[in-house]
């Protein structure tokens, strides 16, 4: 009896270690999630105030994109048809950085048609990637996870690299395999490199903190401090690339 | 038995629910949460067959895992530390437990402590290493299991202490 209940319990945290793979047991069904979405109510006013102002800054740093680059999208030719990426919006409804594999929770789900493999992002930087969903709820695998790793490069260059978390300090993640050949200069900014068909090209990450070389010192291992506040997040965009299936059904050929 | 029943699935409920939407959100330090919630097990009937504790124990831990969205490590924690809890009881409570006559509310504080303690650094020492699951990071997981672990340790205590003192 111990020993069944035991191994079960050790295959689920085996599975969980795995990306997408573990079946049952997440937060994004009709009891874990309606709880979380209740008791969310009520938190969310306690970060009003915050909240409030990321979205004004967001408002404000839109405001002066549309009325200081009018006349050059005038100019481009812009095919309303041809978006590849679509946005929607959600609530964290639960968040989690303390421990290695951090999951959160956010209050839309196959209703609002996400999928899994959708990536989540807030005005500031990136956040995750959508891992299970359920009719109204879907969870997120946060960079703050070990099992996750994300495609990004410098700003300035085109040097691209893993970006993974060593679960040490919710406010830092890891940039690695960046070539010795880059310049790096502390205090540049690392964006979305694009190549993943999850995220968008250029959407921020945050600045160079340090960096030293690997051991085999060819490679640069990058100490990256996030834009996004982590433990503090509450609305978030999710976006979809239409033009997903197309990638992957031709890199699978 | 009855009101054991009744008294049981109560206190499985509120635990888990104080668990996820408190304590899970308190992150002390940035990474230090306490996990009082096996509090039902150390409290659980000791008359009690001893597969009806593995099994709820394992439900214990897997609902707080649906929660958390951590896999099984709290299930296989729940599970480890019922298993184990009649070597404690004997070991922190002595003569008494053979008697099979322990109520919790009577024995000695010093005894509670140490059997209180024990169960906290069992069930942690698990967690942490199935949570972090890699050798080389062991330092972390004993840091974590020392951490919150006094932190579980204080928290049920002061727990213990409130709710004893309304039965009486």
């Amino acid at each position: 009896m111990f020993l069944l209940l035991f191994s079960i319990s050790i295959l689920f945290t085996i599975q969980s270690h795995s990306y997408h793979k573990s079946k049952f047991i997440n937060s994004a069904n009709f009891l874990t999630g309606g709880i979380y979405n209740t008791a969310n109510h009520f938190s969310e006013y306690l970060n009003l105030k915050s909240q409030n102002r990321l979205l004004s800054e967001e408002n404000k740093r839109l405001k002066s994109l549309l009325y200081n680059t009018k006349n050059t999208i005038e100019t481009k030719n812009i095919d309303s048809l041809n978006k590849p990426y679509y946005f929607s919006n959600a609530q964290i409804i639960k968040n989690n950085y303390s421990a290695t594999d951090n999951m959160l929770l956010i209050n839309k789900g196959t209703n609002d048609s996400i999928k899994q493999d959708f990536g989540v992002i807030t005005t500031q930087g990136i956040v995750g990637i959508i891992d299970k969903t359920s009719g109204n709820y879907a969870t997120v695998i946060s960079i703050l996870n070990t099992t996750i790793s994300i495609s990004a490069q410098l700003k300035k260059t085109n040097h691209y690299g893993d970006l993974k978390w060593d679960a040490k300090n919710p406010a830092i993640v890891q940039l690695t395999d960046i070539p010795k050949i880059a310049k790096i200069l502390v205090g540049d900014t690392i964006v979305t490199s694009g190549r993943s068909s999850i995220f968008p090209k250029d959407i921020n990450i945050g600045t160079v903190e340090n960096y030293k070389l690997d051991d085999a010192e060819n490679y640069y291992e990058i100490n990256v401090k996030l834009f996004n506040d982590m433990t503090n997040l509450e609305h978030v965009y999710i976006i979809e690339n239409i033009n997903k299936p197309e990638i992957t059904n031709l890199l699978n050929e | 038995m009855n009101n054991l029943l009744s008294v049981n699935s109560v206190r499985f409920i509120v635990l888990v629910l104080i668990q996820v939407l408190i304590f899970n959100n308190i992150n002390f330090l940035g990474y230090i949460n306490p996990y009082p919630y096996i509090l039902f097990i150390a409290f659980f009937p000791v008359k009690s067959n001893r597969a009806i504790i593995i099994l709820s124990g394992f439900l214990l831990g897997l609902i707080i895992d649906m929660f958390l969205d951590s896999g099984g490590i709290h299930a296989a924690a729940c599970v480890f530390i019922a298993y184990v809890r009649p070597v404690i009881l004997k070991f922190s409570f002595g003569t008494m437990y053979e008697h099979h006559n322990i109520k919790f509310a009577a024995v000695e504080f010093g005894s509670k402590i140490t059997y209180i303690a024990l169960l906290v650094a069992l069930h942690h020492i698990i967690l942490f290493s199935l949570e972090i699951f890699s050798l080389p990071k062991i330092i972390l997981v004993v840091q974590k299991t020392l951490f919150s672990g006094i932190f579980t340790i204080l928290l049920s205590i002061i727990i213990t202490i409130i709710f004893s003192r309304k039965s009486k």
